[in-house]
């Protein structure tokens, strides 16, 4: 068995209203920044999965994110495998 | 009738439920939703609240415990379920009612009093309300705007699936499709809506409109019993 680590991205489906990335959007004009558009706020999760091979471990991955990570109804999302190397996200230290 | 309310990690409307549930006349207990029993419940209520904190979506986590598997049975024997509010969010993400619960187009935390159109007195679950009667019930909740794509609104819409619609002339407090604030499954045994029933059942609470839902469902369990028993 191989570990193998996946980031899913998920997201509003196209048509579908996202007040938070309106909200964003509805901030940039704070920051001086203009002709930014279309923002649209989701999700990223990233997990590790043991299995015998990489399109096992695949399957796995959209299996869960069909069921559980995503709701189909309002949500798409797409599966990347990470460089088995790369750690984990690390979160920016707040200096 | 005998009436259980499900209790997940994060229910907050769990024992108002139980209380509003006995106030109508039924004999009701709290299930734990580790528990896979329904310990004979003939309505399966779920409740409002935060249940697995909301983390992921509204109602996501709840619908994978234990009990769940039970209720899908339970509906799918005909049983009656009403799912208020996150209990409505649960019953959309395991898909017994359709759509989905986005948050709300405000951003905000919606809290206050509702008028309701009641669409059909033909169900269990509204059969006690009076023909022409609005319902004044309250609503709390961040994540109450009903989405369905627009030819699945028809659809619902052609088979009686909506079953209650915000009526407030200043429209909708949550962005729902078509003011819609609750649906119908298929079959007319399950149901979910946003708006808070039994914080609405005794008039020191500022309307005991909500009793009427669990009048209803009280009725119809017996007008059921009597036409078995016939």
């Amino acid at each position: 068995m191989t570990s193998y680590r996946f980031a899913v991205s998920v997201m509003p489906k196209a048509g579908i209203l996202d007040p938070q990335g309106r909200a964003v959007e509805g901030s940039l004009g704070q920051l001086g920044l203009h002709g930014v558009r279309d923002v649209r706020v989701g999700r990223h999760v990233e997990l590790s999965v043991e299995a015998s091979s990489e399109a096992a471990a695949r399957a796995v991955v959209e299996r869960l994110s069909g069921a559980l990570l995503a709701n189909p109804l309002i949500e798409a999302w797409s599966v990347e495998m990470l460089d088995p190397g790369v750690a984990p996200v690390a979160v920016a230290a707040a200096e | 009738m005998k009436a259980g309310i499900v209790v997940f990690p994060g229910s907050n409307c769990d024992r108002d439920a139980l209380h509003a549930a006995r106030l109508a006349g039924m004999e009701a207990e709290l299930l734990w939703h580790e528990d896979p029993g329904l310990h004979g419940s003939e309505l399966v209520i779920l409740p409002g609240g935060f249940a697995y904190g909301d983390y992921l979506r509204a109602g996501a986590l709840a619908r994978f415990s234990p009990v769940m598997r039970a209720i899908e049975d339970h509906a799918e024997r005909g049983g009656l379920v009403l799912g208020i509010c996150n209990g409505f969010q649960v019953l959309a993400e395991a898909g017994l009612v359709p759509g989905a619960l986005l948050r709300n187009t405000s951003l905000r935390f919606e809290h206050r009093w509702v008028r309701l159109s009641v669409e059909r007195h033909d169900t269990p679950f509204t059969a006690a309300v009076p023909a022409g009667a609005t319902l004044r019930l309250p609503i709390a909740h961040g994540e109450g705007c009903y989405f369905l794509p627009e030819p699945e609104l028809d659809a619902l819409h052609a088979r009686g699936g909506i079953l209650f619609r915000y009526a407030d002339p200043e429209g909708n407090p949550n962005g729902s499709a078509r003011d819609i604030a609750g649906v119908l499954n298929q079959r007319g045994n399950v149901c979910g809506l946003m708006p808070h029933p039994e914080r609405a059942s005794e008039a020191v609470l500022g309307s005991d409109d909500g009793l009427l839902l669990f009048r209803s469902l009280l009725e119809s369990a017996a007008a059921h019993a009597s036409g078995v028993a016939a």
